[in-house]
């Protein structure tokens, strides 16, 4: 279990990461979202002991980074997948990681076995692609067979048969009964990987929930409305404090749900032409979350329902 | 051991310790071949004129020990080192241990190697190690070489760009130091104690070795017996290198 307690870092006057408190539950995986900039490598960083926190604490375990012994056998990360020098080869690269920590050098040839990178182990590192290097990060992770995993943006600048490979990968690593802690700044990957999100959003906790949870909340809000009677479904629709938008073709309504609407509509003899639940794109509820401002969070639900954030996407 | 054995990997499986050692014995070695093949009765090949250009190989050397932490911080693998071993002062003193080993390797190659090309150029030359004085002006290059890593090392731990450490290093030990002369009345009595003009006193002594006197190297000017020099310089890079690992702990990696 990963434990965060009031972690921030302040890099001169600016507060990357602010009073952050958070839990990461064994064995499942937990997405870190939020957009860039949000204050998600920094925090893992210090996750690593490599930043120094401004204050609070950050444990694995019950243990700082620092105390744990031979770390890479409780914790594998990918925080950067270039962080492996140009000239060395891949299995140059593992070997001396797995000697640091004392990991017998069979583990090497088994990781590389495990990632597909065999046939390349002995080319420079210096030569590979991006999903190479990919490859090679994820395999220093896996060196110490860790119940602990952290990866950071690990489908950025993929193609999609990388990002397919690194979706069912966490997947097969969460089965195996792992703690993964994947960061991204995209919703729609995370709603496929997590179980869990936490969310983040200008350095502050934005929301600790089940993914479900999460995109329950940020999608299902309005409800669009066409009828040739909109006066008289208005007033009957601001009776019972619903909240209503006045689109090209005819209304989006917040705060009541669709089955209400039809039962308002039958008592006023109103004519639907259509009642449609209307569920934004998880990115763009996500930008509403995170948006400019955190103050988001304090309103969630009826900030997304002011915003008519089902015009101009897909109708469910 | 362990942590020696990481570095070892690290530093061997890269290009450029490799190319370092290479030009440090070609760029010692060609210099002295040139040297000691032109002498003549008026400057005759004597020991000391053997290790003429051991300041260059050194300089070499310093590159290597320079880039074998720059490179880390370029690379971003001094992360990765720092996440496999979060014990910095235990990592970054193993890492100066196998520095200042490989730096010792290199400069008794190079000595020797400048040496034994000398006795055959010359075999007429009287160029046998006598005196302890002989010995330390061939065999002592080793030990310099390796403590003047340790310093360079230590440098590139603080400025970590490589280009800036490098410069900062061969300006300093090529130039700075004696810039120092030049300054009025107080030039010469500091000069006696800046680091590089001491160690230069541990390999040359005052020129006891063969021929050390009229016929080889230009003597340093530090007052501190041979011995004493070379515990001088190893203290200074001992402090160098502990503020460097100091300041690499509170740092952000």
């Amino acid at each position: 279990m990963i434990e965060a307690q009031s972690l921030t870092k302040r890099y001169g006057d600016k507060l990357a990461v602010d009073d952050l408190s958070f839990t990461v539950e064994s064995g499942r995986v937990t997405g870190f979202l939020g957009p860039n900039g949000a204050g998600k490598s920094t925090t893992m960083r210090m996750m690593l002991g490599l930043d120094n926190p401004t204050s609070g604490t950050v444990t694995i375990g019950g243990k700082r980074y620092a105390e744990l012994h031979h770390p890479l056998r409780t914790v594998g990360a990918l925080l950067d997948a270039r962080w492996v020098h140009p000239n060395r080869s891949a299995r140059a690269h593992l070997s001396w990681m797995a000697k640091s920590n004392k990991i017998s050098p069979k583990r090497v040839d088994e990781v590389l076995d495990i990632v597909g990178l065999s046939e390349v182990a002995s080319k420079r590192a210096g030569g590979f692609s991006l999903g190479m290097s990919q490859r090679l990060g994820i395999a220093g992770a896996l060196l110490g067979d860790p119940e602990v995993l952290l990866f950071d943006e690990p489908v950025n600048g993929l193609d999609p048969e990388g990002i397919l490979w690194i979706r069912k990968f966490m997947q097969r690593l969460a089965d195996e009964g792992r703690t993964v802690f994947v960061s991204s700044h995209l919703l729609s990957e995370m709603a496929l990987t997590a179980t869990d999100l936490v969310v983040i959003g200008k350095g502050k906790l934005i929301s600790q929930s089940t993914t479900e949870e999460f995109v329950a909340r940020a999608t299902d809000s309005t409800v669009k409305v066409r009828s040739p009677h909109l006066d008289r479904l208005r007033p009957a629709l601001d009776r019972v404090g619903a909240t209503v938008t006045t689109t090209d073709d005819g209304l989006l309504v917040a705060g009541v749900a669709g089955e209400k609407i039809g039962e308002l509509a039958m008592e006023n003899q109103v004519t639907l032409h259509e009642l449609a639940p209307q569920q934004g794109s998880l990115e763009q509820a996500f930008m509403q979350i995170t948006g400019d401002s955190v103050e988001y969070h304090a309103d969630l639900e009826t900030e997304a329902a002011e915003q008519p954030a089902g015009h101009a996407a897909v109708t469910n | 051991m362990t942590l020696l054995a990481v570095e070892r990997i690290k530093l061997l499986s890269t290009r450029s310790p490799w190319w370092c050692a290479l030009t440090a014995l070609v760029l010692t070695g060609g210099f002295t071949a040139l040297v000691v093949s032109q002498s003549n009765a008026q400057f005759p090949a004597t020991v000391s004129a053997t290790q003429y250009a051991y300041s260059f190989g050194m300089a070499v050397i310093m590159v290597l020990a320079t880039l074998a932490v720059t490179t880390e911080y370029r690379f971003g693998t001094i992360r990765t080192t720092f996440q496999a071993v979060p014990n910095r002062a235990a990592a970054l003193a193993a890492k100066a241990t196998v520095v200042a080993l490989i730096a010792l390797v290199i400069g008794e190659i190079m000595a020797f190697l400048s040496w034994g090309m000398a006795t055959l150029i010359q075999p007429e030359a009287d160029l046998a190690l006598n005196s302890t004085a002989d010995w330390i002006n061939v065999a002592g290059v080793g030990p310099a070489c390796a403590l003047a890593a340790v310093v360079a090392m230590a440098v590139g731990i603080l400025v970590r760009h490589s280009a800036g450490a490098i410069s900062l290093v061969l300006i300093y030990f090529l130039a700075a130091e004696n810039l120092v002369t030049l300054i009025p009345g107080i030039g010469a009595d500091i000069f006696k104690w800046l680091p590089f003009n001491v160690l230069h006193k541990f390999v040359t002594g005052d020129g006891e070795s063969a021929g050390g006197a009229t016929y080889g190297q230009p003597l340093s000017t530090s007052t501190l017996s041979p011995w004493w020099a070379l515990a001088y310089f190893a203290g200074f890079a001992v402090v160098l290198l502990a503020i460097a690992i100091t300041t690499a702990r509170k740092r952000d990696a």
